[in-house]
């Protein structure tokens, strides 16, 4: 049986990590702690999106770090509505159809994310089921360290889960499918035989384009990627 | 015995409107002795040793070619004259069925009626504005309209074919329409919309027939086609434009489309299979049948010179040709595929009639077959066509390799009735650069095929059984084709079955001009550097072979008889 692994924010939804993130920042059981966060995170801007342009693996951790001293409880609490703001309306149009056929060609389908597993359970049991890999946080007396459980789901880490993930479940990888939006992502995509770049940027776009993978687009199509396509 | 040499005096008689006389207008010819004797009809030129060089695509460049003396030119028949009020004509048709009640007496106030109309695979190159789709919906909706009938959806029958843009939907259907009906009641058919497709019945053979949801549960099915050659409309038209993968894979596999003389419907054992379908799909569904023709006038000035014998060129069609030649040839290829693609072409309609399907067809057969085949006696040892850049499936995209091989062992070798221009074993020698080159949304799937499939296997039937299911439920396939502009991932191995007909009877196909090896190697050609080159290879020591030349675009079909 073969396996299909899907990367989320960007690929599945619109969202990306830092949406559930505000979503948790600002709900913070009083004003007061809300803008309190808010500002750290704030401040801790510039340092994330230095890290998002070198590695995608630091840049969850310093946007994670941003969770230190939420209590467990609250982010329980929280997640069913965090899930209906920041993911559930942010589903692409079709992607719940995609897993569905992926699901009904006979494949398992994998959820491999940077996010956090308060939000990627429900997004998995929404989806008609799925397996996820995801990031948890690390709690101490039940309040959020701040810090994550490894392995951190990120960059190349996914490509080796994804093996792992296979291995262990008897699937071939060169069966199996993968999809994503990022260049970030493009290990794991490598590390299957039918990856698929889903709403791609533009270096993805760009190497799909060279190795011929299929390339789908589930969003608002960018004029630019259209252009790419018909380019000789 | 009397034959046409094609720089005889009377060769260069022509009509008024510059093309090869027809027979019927034409005079006795010159007799000129050929070691073997034939009686051709005069749009069969026979090449002698003051013929000019003919004309041919490679692609999307042209070129000339010195053909040896003897060869055998079949030309396209001049086009056929247009009907002079095409509307009428269509009010005439809808309201003067043949086998079933006019169209205005099957209408009644809030009944749900599906217009299905023919994409843009047809006609080719697409027609100028107004298509004669346009025409029909106009006059169609108009009398729906006045009958009360306001729940109507218009469904582009695009079967497993990539769905149209916008901007080409505009163009068939005209401003007014899309304006009106696009996107909600104007759309692409979906044959992979779990919900979109509903079972209609088995054939006695056990041919699923599985159809468009909405056009099934329609009181009334309304079919525009716009026909443009034989093997379009009928059956095909319902029962191919609005199925899904089940359907047709009955009949678009190695098994079937082995045995077709695709343009001759009498002789297609896909059509027998279609046929099976659509009569299924006539008793479950009331189709109102409305079949168009064109003539074959695809080529206005200043490329009108296409329509002409090269002997009969004038200094004007030489420097439009040689400019046009040199043009091309400096432009780099997007550039080249871009002017092609500006240039619709000028068609005339010939031909509106409506009703049930099968008399509909056989007025359509009639009108088609009248403006296309030739007459030519005997067969050839070698067929020598150019590949033009255009095919029913790379509107606004470029001819890939598979696409290539559909022109030359698909469509190209199969525009005859009767019997093939060329021998059981003989050669194709064709021309067109045959590069690596593919449209990366339009013709995804096709890639994978031509650099993995291929390799692996030439044989149709291995290629049906091991590789066409796992494409045919690839998701990432069916999500381009679904929501992109991509063709179905089984269609590449369709495009491959499209030339199993002429795999088997053809000894060997020879490109000429190839700007690579592996491609032709891939799908089983030889290369010569040169027409010369290629027929010397093409050649038996010793023996001197018979050619044929199909000049082809227009669309011209060889009626062969032995």
């Amino acid at each position: 049986m073969a396996a299909s692994f899907f990367d989320v924010d960007g690929t599945l939804t619109s969202t990306n990590l830092l949406h559930p993130t505000f979503f948790y920042l600002t709900n913070q059981p009083n004003p007061l702690r809300s803008v309190g966060a808010l500002a750290r995170a704030a401040l801790g801007a510039p340092r994330m999106a230095l890290a998002e342009l070198v590695d995608r693996r630091r840049f969850n951790e310093l946007l994670f770090a941003t969770y230190e001293g939420i209590s467990r409880d609250r982010l329980l609490l929280l997640a069913d509505e965090a899930f209906d703001r920041a993911v559930r309306r942010a589903i692409y149009p079709g992607a719940r159809e995609l897993v569905q056929r992926c699901r009904s060609e006979g494949h398992e389908v994998v959820l491999v994310s940077g996010a956090l597993d308060l939000l990627m359970n429900p997004l998995a049991k929404y989806l008609g089921g799925a397996a996820v890999i995801c990031n948890r946080l690390d709690f101490k007396d039940g309040y959020a360290t701040g810090k994550l459980l490894r392995p951190v789901v990120a960059g190349p880490e996914k490509a080796r889960l994804v093996r792992a993930w296979a291995r262990e479940h008897g699937h071939d990888l060169e069966g199996c499918f993968a999809y994503s939006d990022s260049y970030s992502d493009v290990p794991m995509l490598s590390a299957v035989g039918r990856p698929c770049a889903v709403n791609p940027d533009y270096r993805l776009a760009k190497l799909a384009r060279t190795y011929a993978w299929p390339v789908i687009h589930l969003g608002k199509r960018p004029t630019a990627s259209r252009l790419l396509d018909h380019l000789p | 015995m009397t034959t046409q040499s094609s720089s005889s005096p009377k060769a260069k008689k022509r009509t008024p409107s510059g093309t090869p006389a027809p027979a019927e207008e034409s005079s006795p010819l010159v007799a000129v002795t050929r070691a073997r004797p034939r009686s051709d009809h005069p749009l069969v030129v026979t090449i002698d040793t003051k013929s000019a060089p003919r004309a041919v695509f490679s692609g999307d460049q042209v070129l000339e070619v010195d053909l040896p003396v003897g060869t055998r030119v079949v030309y396209p028949r001049p086009p056929m004259d247009a009907l002079k009020d095409v509307d009428a004509a269509i009010r005439y048709a809808i309201n003067h069925p043949t086998g079933t009640a006019p169209l205005y007496a099957k209408l009644r106030p809030g009944m749900k009626v599906v217009i299905a109309i023919d994409d843009i695979s047809l006609p080719l190159p697409p027609m100028r504005r107004p298509d004669v789709r346009e025409r029909v919906l106009t006059i169609v909706l108009e009398l729906l309209a006045d009958h009360g009938v306001d729940d109507v959806t218009i469904i582009i029958a695009t079967s497993l074919h990539r769905r149209m843009t916008a901007s080409e939907v505009r163009h068939v259907v005209g401003d007014r329409i899309f304006g009106a009906y696009w996107p909600d009641r104007l759309y692409n058919h979906d044959a992979e919309d779990p919900k979109g497709m509903k079972r209609v019945g088995v054939t006695d053979h056990g041919e699923v027939v599985e159809l468009n949801r909405k056009a099934v549960e329609s009181d009334l099915l309304v079919y525009v086609n716009l026909n443009l050659v034989p093997m379009d409309g009928g059956h095909k038209s319902v029962a191919v434009g609005l199925c899904g993968y089940k359907s047709l894979r009955a009949h678009h596999n190695p098994h079937v489309m082995g045995d077709c003389a695709y343009m001759d419907p009498k002789a297609s054992a896909l059509a027998d299979s279609v046929d099976r379908m659509g009569r299924l799909v006539e008793k479950a569904l009331d189709v109102f049948h409305i079949e168009t023709t064109i003539n074959n006038r695809m080529f206005d000035r200043p490329l009108s010179f296409f329509h002409k014998n090269e002997d009969d060129w004038t200094a004007a069609d030489r420097v439009a040709f040689k400019g046009l030649a040199f043009t091309l040839s400096r432009l780099p290829q997007a550039a080249r595929q871009a002017v092609f693609e500006k240039i619709p072409s000028p068609y005339g309609v010939t031909g509106v009639f409506a009703g049930e399907c099968t008399a509909v067809h056989e007025q359509t057969l009639e009108r088609s077959f009248a403006q296309y085949l030739v007459p030519i006696h005997g067969q050839a040892d070698i067929l020598v066509s150019g590949i033009p850049h255009i095919s029913p499936y790379n509107v606004n995209s470029y001819l890939n390799p598979l696409l290539v091989q559909v022109m030359a062992q698909g469509y190209l070798f199969n525009f005859h009735r009767g019997a093939p221009l060329v021998k059981k074993g003989g050669t194709m020698i064709i021309f067109h650069p045959c590069s690596d080159k593919f449209d990366a949304e339009h013709h995804a799937p096709y890639i994978e095929f031509v650099h993995d499939v291929l390799p692996q296997t030439r044989d149709a039937a291995v290629m049906h059984k091991q590789f066409e299911e796992k494409f045919a439920t690839n998701p990432a396939y069916i999500e381009m084709y679904r929501r992109g502009h991509a063709y179905h991932p089984a269609h590449p191995f369709f495009m491959w079955y499209w030339g199993e007909a002429g795999r088997r009877h053809l000894g060997r196909v020879i490109v000429v001009g190839a700007d690579n090896d592996y491609i032709p190697k891939l799908l089983g050609w030889e290369t010569a550097r040169s027409f010369a080159e290629a027929l010397a290879m093409a050649k038996t020591p010793g023996q001197s072979p018979e050619l044929a030349m199909l000049h082809a675009p227009p669309i011209v079909m060889a009626d062969v008889t032995i």
